[in-house]
């Protein structure tokens, strides 16, 4: 009775003008500061900082327009260019292995045993721990002198590391570092990906002979490839974009191994005052950003076919 | 009687790894300086000595850095309840004008990385005299996109019938959420509280470019600069850094199903 009723009364040509504008000032009530907070908060510094990068500005004083010189400075700044390279190494070792990663230990936890609440729980926990506790910590664990990963070592009769403080290490230890935080990640979005693997699809391989492995090669693996592809997005976005853990354990160093895109362009505007170029530097790691999305966008339209 | 499953044997190891470094910041922040110092340092505290947690809360600092971080957070995770909510509704259930366009420039905003931002945010903060108060810490973070667009997404697919009937009666739209729509909303709320929570507790960037005056860090802030500052001192750090981590891991523990479906469901939607 109630939905006939509604129906009525919802439908629009029966609606009274009135009504219709109410409703409008009532909708714009609703989302008017959310609207007004995120686009002035996102839309005008997006315009500002394209302006910015054309112009030289130190936050204080007046801009001077410079047309594109920030753009070709950027290019031939060994230094931008070492920044890509240290977040290109990054992102290429740190986002198939925490996939991967997340992919074989989200399989083995998806089984009914005991305590397997407790194993998902204690590979997921360091996902919640910020970057600021993660860098401290690991900075202890792995300091050359106190830490316990030289102690270790030590009991072992293998010779003391540097770690943070030795160039060839440093950058490696932060995927590390990452992998342990970010995997748990990842095998949380396959644990949930793999309840939608239909069950018959899995027992019709099986009974057509398939083995264990075929089974997960040619039946789960492939179910689950939209989940691949949104991990392979989200880590690569997350990865290109790495800062925190940088600041706290390595401020970009040693011998700059470790500066990464974000460290520089953090550097440039809040360290030595050149926001115009930081901005051009943000403006380039942002347009990559969007191709990575857009074509996977794409490579996923084409695999939903 | 069952065998136990053969799995344990790969399981268990893993979940320790995992596990084995919080249990050291744990160990590490009950051990004296004198242990830590040691060379070798020792694995296992012999005694649980407190003399870092004594040091960090006696340092008038890290209270009310912890004070500083619960503000913040309570703020924004209040204000996208709010916003998020009405916002969210709004472009669920009410027909208005430019409701499409908003929403689709609210989303496509969801895409610009922070970098890009932080430069002129940082600028209108200064203009609005906020830079160097919690207030700049606020405003930016009042309310996301995402919490729009996932209430939104609740509130769609909750059934009309419910709402109808009030629309008779002559409530107001107000109301209606407020006394009908929200109590159905806990899973939309849950999600929406963790991610900004985890978020916003969790911040290290934006604290760094827009504070200066150390009694208004926030602990992630704090923690950074006092192990800068302390760092022959590492019970100490380590005892802020079990301080700064805890109220995440307890709301974790407590709250791990909201936390895990919150988490999982950014990445299946997405």
């Amino acid at each position: 009775m109630a939905s006939v009723v509604g129906t009525f009364t919802l439908d629009p040509r029966t609606k009274p003008k009135r009504r219709i504008s109410s409703d409008s000032a009532t909708g714009w009530a609703f989302v008017g500061p959310s609207v007004l907070l995120i686009l002035g908060l996102s839309v005008v510094p997006v315009v500002w900082s394209l302006l910015l990068s054309f112009q030289v500005n130190d936050l204080v004083s007046p801009s001077e327009w410079v047309g594109l010189a920030n753009y070709k400075a950027l290019v031939q700044d060994p230094a931008f260019g070492a920044a890509v390279q240290h977040t290109l190494l990054y992102t290429v070792l740190y986002v198939p292995l925490s996939v991967v990663g997340g992919l074989a230990i989200a399989i083995a936890l998806d089984r009914k045993i005991k305590f397997i609440g407790l194993y998902r729980t204690l590979v997921f926990v360091p996902f919640v721990v910020s970057a600021a506790a993660q860098g401290v910590l690991f900075s202890f664990v792995l300091d050359p002198e106190f830490g316990v990963a030289n102690s270790l070592l030590h009991k072992l009769g293998l010779p003391a590391q540097g770690f943070f403080s030795d160039p060839g290490q440093a950058l490696p230890l932060l995927v590390v570092i990452s992998l342990w935080s970010g995997t748990g990640f990842c095998v949380i979005v396959y644990l949930a990906g793999l309840q939608g693997v239909s069950a018959e699809l899995v027992e019709a391989a099986r009974i057509d002979g398939a083995g264990r492995f075929a089974v997960l090669r040619h039946v789960v693996v492939p179910a689950l490839s939209p989940v691949t592809v949104f991990l392979l997005l989200f880590q690569t976005i997350n990865a290109l974009q790495l800062f925190d853990l940088v600041f706290v354990t390595t401020k970009g160093g040693p011998l700059g191994s470790t500066t990464v895109i974000v460290y520089f362009i953090w550097e440039k505007a809040f360290k030595s005052f050149t926001a115009g170029y930081s901005a051009a530097a943000a403006y380039a790691l942002a347009v990559a950003l969007l191709v990575i999305g857009i074509a996977l966008q794409i490579s996923r339209r084409r695999a939903a076919r | 009687m069952k065998r136990p499953s053969a799995w344990h044997l790969v399981l268990a190891p893993l979940a320790l790894l995992f596990a084995l470094p919080l249990v050291w910041l744990l160990l590490s922040s009950v051990m004296s300086n004198a242990e830590i110092n040691r060379f070798p340092p020792a694995l296992i505290p012999s005694r649980i000595d407190l003399g870092g947690y004594r040091y960090v809360l006696g340092n008038a600092l890290f209270p009310r850095w912890l004070v500083n971080s619960m503000i913040v957070s309570a703020v924004a995770v209040t204000a996208n309840l709010v916003l998020g909510s009405l916002g969210g509704y709004a472009f669920a259930r009410i027909r208005f004008a430019g409701s499409k366009v908003a929403l689709g420039m609210m989303l496509a905003t969801m895409v610009i990385p922070f970098q890009l931002t932080m430069i002129p945010t940082f600028l209108v903060m200064k203009q609005l005299g906020l830079i160097d108060t919690l207030g700049a810490l606020i405003v930016p973070s009042l309310v996301t996109p995402l919490a729009v667009f996932l209430f939104r997404q609740f509130f769609v697919s909750l059934p009309r019938e419910l709402e109808e009937a009030a629309v008779i009666d002559g409530c107001g739209r107000l109301r209606i959420l407020v006394s009908i729509v929200l109590p159905l909303a806990r899973p939309a709320l849950s999600t929406v509280a963790v991610l900004t929570f985890l978020a916003t507790w969790n911040d290290l960037t934006w604290p760094l470019i827009a504070i200066n005056t150390d009694t208004n860090y926030t602990l992630q802030l704090g923690l950074t600069t006092f192990q800068g500052q302390h760092h022959t001192q590492w019970a100490a750090v380590m005892a802020g850094n079990v301080i700064t981590v805890l109220p995440v891991l307890l709301g974790f523990l407590l709250a791990q199903k909201a936390f895990i479906r919150s988490l999982a469901s950014t990445g299946i939607k997405g």
